[in-house]
């Protein structure tokens, strides 16, 4: 696509002798700011909690305990398995994992879609996707709020139609945090695999229909294992920040919708004000994300190779 | 020979891209529609009128409002700009220093913001702050955009710079520029519409954050989206919808302007 890529060297005398003056800045801002926070919060998850907030430098596995056991109100019980934070986690891992599939289902379409149109109106198309990706995504959950409330317009709607007659209850419901995740995220879909299908060279699929096989069966058996690096990143790219989301379970759901990122929120702006319970869950939440990234990474170098 | 069927063409693909679009639009067109509705209440329709426009501008919250959008775009605007510095550089050492130990690992940290979940970057910022007593307030909340700035300002500019050659450079040298006068009248001319690119996006990104400047923005300090989030939760309201109305144009025309800019610079580097 753009002409100038690869066509020539790009390594240069002129910068090279102060490549690492050049790199310290980013380095030294990331470093200090964010990848020593991390190291930090690490530390604080071993820690004393101090009531209101803030730490008490002592260590202790207790946060992890909290997590994983139930003591009883004195802490004295025998150590029982505590469903509560995990049942968190595992609700949020479903919910993520709903979404993605909601944005695979309407997003490989769109992506299809649109890689097949001509060059002119193919803009057109990816301008008109990727804008609300843009724009606040608090304006957007709140949008979502506004529509699917009770009385919003979406009940009014289906009451004026005759489709129900009883407004439906879609606020504070598991579906609602999905449909809020799924929307907040659906672009992040289309692109990665818009852009595996611009590489994919449709004389594949052809060739397949010359030899008289099936449209589904090309799609299923040529087409999607090819593009599969781009499926794969787009299911990542809605599935990392759908773990973590906050937004969409706080403003869309209630008390039994309650996420990852609204039980951390909860441990430092909220009521539990418990600090190294929060940098523990918060590490826990991490821990899960790298995983996903370093599958992501082995899956592409074994790509490449 | 005649053929079966097009590749290229599955049924009901139309119909689902249609269907994506307009879920994606529904929900902001009609809060943008209501934010135009003269009554008190959010529900029922009571004409068209401009008085949320005038209650945002002029009304009971409008100052509060207004400092909330002025450290939003004060914040943004130093964000990026601090970010686009410091990611230009970034993208000229990764990309014209050639290979090096520790490059993958240099690539690594600088898209470390990226791949740490925003709420867990919140936690680290804040545990940072609280730990070295660092007042929190606009400078907290400026520190924390810069960080998630760079990453995004990085990759247009990085995949610019990637698609000029270093003949340019060399040409600028072999005439006795020095380095600074090389990057200065050279490099960063070609570079332009990435580096823009990386700006907007930047500026975007920041004044869309609510998750980390919730987190260390201090008691009584707010940018526009902590603002919106405090008054969505005491229930939404239509000058809310006004406000909201306006932030999404803004951010529209934004976007817009980065993808003609982007295009520009995609036909100069054809037609060269």
């Amino acid at each position: 696509m753009a002409a100038g890529a690869g066509s020539g060297r790009t390594m240069s005398s002129t910068f090279l002798p102060v490549r690492f003056w050049l790199l310290m800045p980013s380095w030294l801002i990331i470093g200090f700011f964010l990848a020593l926070p991390v190291l930090l919060m690490l530390v604080y998850s071993f820690l004393t909690k101090e009531f209101r907030g803030g730490v008490i430098w002592e260590p202790t596995l207790a946060a992890y305990d909290q997590f994983l056991f139930d003591r009883g109100l004195f802490g004295d019980d025998p150590p029982q398995i505590e469903w509560k934070y995990i049942s968190i986690f595992l609700r949020s891992i479903f919910q993520a994992t709903g979404a993605t599939i909601l944005c695979l289902i309407i997003g490989f379409p769109t992506a299809f879609f649109i890689a097949t149109r001509n060059e002119n109106t193919k803009v057109i198309w990816l301008f008109l996707v990727t804008v609300p990706y843009w724009v606040n995504l608090l304006i957007r959950t709140v949008s979502m709020k506004f529509l699917i409330r009770d009385s919003g317009p979406l009940n009014e709607l289906l009451i004026t139609i005759g489709a129900i007659e009883t407004p439906l209850k879609l606020i504070n419901t598991n579906f609602a945090v999905q449909l809020g995740l799924f929307y907040s995220y659906l672009p992040f879909m289309v692109l990665p695999i818009y852009a595996a299908l611009e590489r994919y060279n449709f004389t594949f699929s052809e060739a397949a229909s010359d030899l008289y096989a099936p449209k589904w069966t090309i799609l299923r058996q040529i087409l999607i294992p090819i593009i599969k690096p781009g499926i794969i990143a787009g299911c990542i790219l809605v599935f990392v920040p759908s773990l973590g989301a906050f937004l969409a379970p706080d403003l869309l759901g209630g008390a039994k919708t309650f996420m990852i990122g609204s039980l951390i929120e909860d441990q430092f702006k909220g009521n539990a004000g418990n600090w190294p319970f929060g940098a523990a869950s918060s590490m826990i939440l991490l821990s899960l994300v790298m995983i996903v990234l370093i599958y992501y990474a082995r899956a592409q170098s074994k790509e490449q190779v | 020979m005649e053929k079966a069927f097009n590749v290229k063409q599955y049924n009901g693909f139309y119909f689902i891209t249609c269907l994506c679009l307009f879920i994606l639009y529904a929900p902001l067109l009609i809060v943008m529609i209501y934010s135009f509705n003269d009554s008190l209440s959010i529900t029922r329709w009571g004409g068209m009128s401009l008085r949320w426009y005038y209650e945002v501008f002029y009304g009971l919250e409008s100052e509060k409002f207004k400092l909330a959008a002025w450290n939003s775009l004060i914040i943004a605007l130093m964000a990026a700009t601090i970010a686009t510095i410091v990611a230009t550089a970034a993208s000229i050492g990764m990309v014209r220093g050639g290979h090096f130990k520790g490059k993958s690992a240099s690539f690594g940290l600088i898209s470390l913001p990226i791949m740490v979940p925003e709420i867990v970057t919140a936690v680290a910022t804040l545990i940072f702050f609280s730990a070295i007593s660092f007042k929190l307030g606009v400078l907290s909340i400026l520190v924390a955009h810069i960080v998630f700035c760079i990453p995004f300002a990085y990759l247009p500019i990085s995949a610019r710079l990637q698609g000029i050659e270093a003949s340019y450079e060399e040409a600028a040298q072999d005439l006795y520029a020095n380095r600074w006068k090389t990057f200065w009248h050279v490099l960063m001319p070609i570079m332009g519409p990435g580096i823009i690119s990386g700006f907007l996006l930047g500026f975007i990104i920041s004044l869309d954050d609510f998750i980390i400047t919730n987190f260390v923005k201090g008691a009584g300090v707010e940018t526009l989206p902590t603002a919106i989030f405090g008054a969505v939760k005491q229930g939404i309201k239509p000058n809310i919808m006004a406000l909201s109305t306006l932030l999404l144009l803004f951010s529209v025309f934004l976007v817009t302007l980065s993808y003609f800019i982007g295009r520009k610079g995609n036909n100069l580097k054809t037609n060269k």
